[in-house]
């Protein structure tokens, strides 16, 4: 399994290549083209002001305005998250073609998934900042140098589900249904439109053992709330085990891979 | 020197589940708790038993067989792609595997980005690619349409820039599966050539193809495949020979069987059927069939009629060599031999023969009546040999019509396109009939048999 983890770094420019064919397919034809990885967010950020201020403003306490920059520094990064995992439980069936026909390293296939839509989130990042400052947000800019952090720790953990994902859906092909289903309810579980303080007490708990939850919680302490990023411990304890899932991930994966080329 | 491909002993089976399982989830399965039972296989296919060959460096390695016979999965063994059940697979040196040509295109986006992206995935750099960039344009004739969207693309283009991708990754193995069909005969020679050129460089080739005639001229050695195991190894023409003669065999069962079948079938019918025509020539039946008459000639009206006074009993097509059998050669001479029953004595009766080939084209008709043999008695048992000195028809299946009947076309017992042959020829001519002909050069011209 090392050996071939190893051989991950030989497919870089494979990956990269793909990643690059993925965003520039995704909006071949388009007239915006790329914009539109600009205005899907800002859209949607237009939504929920709208939705947050005027039509339910007393749905959150007063010391979370803006609750739409809120809710978006969450959004973002679960759009990213929730994507990826949709996509990647895809990816290998809708990659058969290379897997049956030519010597191609399957794993690149989910990788470049994951890939490719952090790059879709890092577009969406631009809004946030012009948000940011057009609310005049208090930012620590030392805080700010966790953010590549937390995306280091989410891209680990995204990879690492997207392996699993991606091996087993080969195998089970309602895996694809049943986690759109899943991730409904993820997302509500997850403290992204509601903080972790306005949840009750006794749901805590849960919301702890939920590893969107410090994912979620960091980067809204980092992006939106003032005071200092507490939540840290729990961020690095979470790297920690996304590196085990990542792991957990590629061993389910590579022990499947024979099966691939059959099965796909 | 160590070969270029060392196949050991090499089986792959392909686990095959049980119908329960195609639509089995994993939600079943976890509610049964049949999980683990559910990935165990419920039966298991062959496709390669005890493979074993090696190709040596600047060979060309031919492997044949019909379908299903372990083809695709050798070279997917060799390439890499899916893992031997048991048994090594050792190559040496870069493979390129042409097993489809173009996978990994995607539709979007233009050839050029398509061909670098092509390259990287076959293991070129970017900088490789892009010394070879002119190169594989020339070679697959794109260059009006290498910036347009690899969608607009008809097959033989995209074909064509798969194939000039592959080959230009410059592998020490090549790995052909069939592919040579993709382009019309200009491109099907440039490819020839390019793989010529791999031979002179010392690189090996391992194809596998249908294309007998591409075996024997181009391959320096031959594996034919049977059902997953070996047959025979060595020098194309034997092995091709071989093979030819196993196709024959084989043909000759199916024919046999299916004409079992049709007889089987055409025995329990109403002996009164549709109306006779008269000579045994292809006037259809009824014009309304005419158009399907027309597309399937086989098909429309086959089947036995007649009131059976003089019954035919017994039918056998023999070749030269008076065995009974369904595959012959052009040329050969040709034995129609039936036997029958008359259970009273008649005295007004024709024999006829219609000779049909696959597009329901009557080739040949004759009767006794038209060759003018006078009719006096038939009683008991009899027989009727209907013989022709050289078949000279080109290759194809052909079908039969045998009659008994009246002179005014009453039937005895007529046997529409019930019995099948099958012409093999050596020369690939045309047409529906070979005249006895002979070619004769003069003046200027220099010629001659290959």
């Amino acid at each position: 399994m090392f050996s071939s983890l190893a051989k991950l770094g030989r497919y870089r420019a494979l990956i990269q290549t793909l990643v690059v064919r993925d965003l520039k397919a995704r909006y071949r034809g388009s007239v915006l083209g790329f914009f539109w990885s600009f205005f899907n967010p800002a859209l949607l950020l237009f939504i929920y002001t709208f939705v947050f201020t005027k039509v339910l403003p007393s749905s959150h306490p007063a010391s979370m305005e803006p609750f739409a920059l809120f809710m978006f520094c969450g959004i973002l990064p679960w759009t990213w998250f929730s994507s990826s995992l949709l996509e990647s439980s895809n990816t290998l069936i809708a990659g058969g073609n290379l897997i049956k026909k030519v010597l191609f390293p399957a794993e690149v296939l989910p990788i470049v998934t994951v890939l490719a839509n952090m790059v879709h989130f890092f577009l969406g990042l631009p809004i946030l900042a012009a948000f940011v400052l057009y609310y005049q947000r208090p930012i620590d800019p030392v805080e700010l140098l966790w953010l590549p952090v937390i995306v280091l720790v989410q891209l680990i953990l995204t990879t690492g589900l997207a392996f699993f994902l991606s091996a087993l859906t080969v195998h089970f092909r309602d895996l694809k249904d049943l986690l759109g289903n899943i991730l409904t309810l993820w997302f509500f579980a997850t403290p992204i439109i509601y903080s972790v303080d306005m949840a009750p007490a006794d749901m805590r708990w849960w919301l702890n053992i939920n590893p969107m939850t410090h994912l979620m919680r960091s980067y809204q302490e980092v992006l939106f709330f003032e005071g200092s990023f507490d939540h840290r411990g729990w961020l690095l304890a979470l790297g920690v085990g996304s590196v085990v899932v990542f792991l957990a991930g590629y061993f389910v994966f590579d022990r499947l891979r024979d099966s691939f080329a059959e099965e796909v | 020197m160590k070969p270029a491909i060392d196949v050991v002993n090499v089986s792959k089976v392909y686990r095959r589940y049980a119908r329960r399982r195609q639509f089995a989830t994993l939600k079943s399965a976890l509610l049964d708790g049949s999980l683990l039972g559910d990935l165990k296989p419920d039966e298991t296919f062959q496709a390669l038993k005890n493979v074993s060959f090696q190709v040596p460096k600047g060979c060309t390695y031919g492997v044949i067989g019909s379908n299903g016979s372990g083809k695709s999965t050798l070279l997917k063994c060799v390439a890499g792609i899916t893992r031997p059940t048991e048994g090594e697979v050792n190559v040496d040196g870069r493979i390129s595997a042409l097993i489809e040509l173009g996978a990994g295109f995607h539709p979007e986006i233009s050839g050029r980005e398509n061909i670098f992206i092509n390259g990287i995935m076959l293991g070129l750099s970017k900088k490789e690619v892009q010394r070879r960039f002119d190169e594989i344009v020339e070679f697959a004739e794109m260059q009006d349409f290498i910036d347009a969207p690899v969608k607009t693309y008809s097959s033989g283009m995209y074909m064509r820039l798969g194939f000039a991708v592959a080959i230009h990754v410059d592998p020490e193995v090549l790995l052909v599966d069939e592919v040579l069909a993709v382009g019309d005969q200009g491109f099907t020679h440039k490819c020839l050539d390019k793989f010529s050129d791999f031979r002179r460089r010392n690189k090996s080739i391992l194809l596998v193809t249908h294309s007998l005639d591409l075996v024997e001229k181009f391959c320096d050695e031959a594996h034919w495949l049977d059902k997953g195991g070996s047959k025979g190894e060595g020098d194309p023409k034997k092995v091709v020979a071989a093979y030819v003669m196993n196709v024959e065999d084989s043909e000759e069962h199916s024919l046999a069987k299916a004409e079992a079948a049709r007889l089987a079938a055409s025995a329990s019918e109403t002996p009164q059927a549709p109306p006779p025509d008269v000579d045994g020539e292809s006037a259809p039946e009824n014009p309304v069939d005419d158009g399907e008459t027309a597309r399937d000639g086989f098909k429309a009206t086959e089947g036995r009629w007649g009131t059976r006074e003089i019954e035919i009993t017994n039918v056998s097509i023999s070749g030269p060599d008076g065995e009974s059998g369904h595959v012959f050669q052009s040329g050969d001479d040709l034995k129609v031999h039936m036997t029958m029953t008359a259970n009273e004595p008649i005295t007004d009766f024709v024999f006829g023969l219609g000779l049909f080939n696959a597009d329901g084209v009557c080739v040949y008709g004759t009767n006794t009546n038209l060759e003018e043999f006078q009719p006096s008695e038939i009683a008991g048992e009899a027989s009727v040999t209907f013989e022709i000195d050289s078949l000279d028809l080109v290759e194809g299946t052909y079908r039969l019509d045998l009659a008994a009947h009246k002179a005014d076309g009453y039937p005895y017992d007529y046997h529409r396109l019930l019995y099948t042959f099958r012409i093999k020829s050596k020369i690939r001519d045309v047409g529906i009939y070979r005249p006895a002909h002979r070619w004769t050069f003069g003046g200027g011209i220099k010629i001659q048999r290959t």
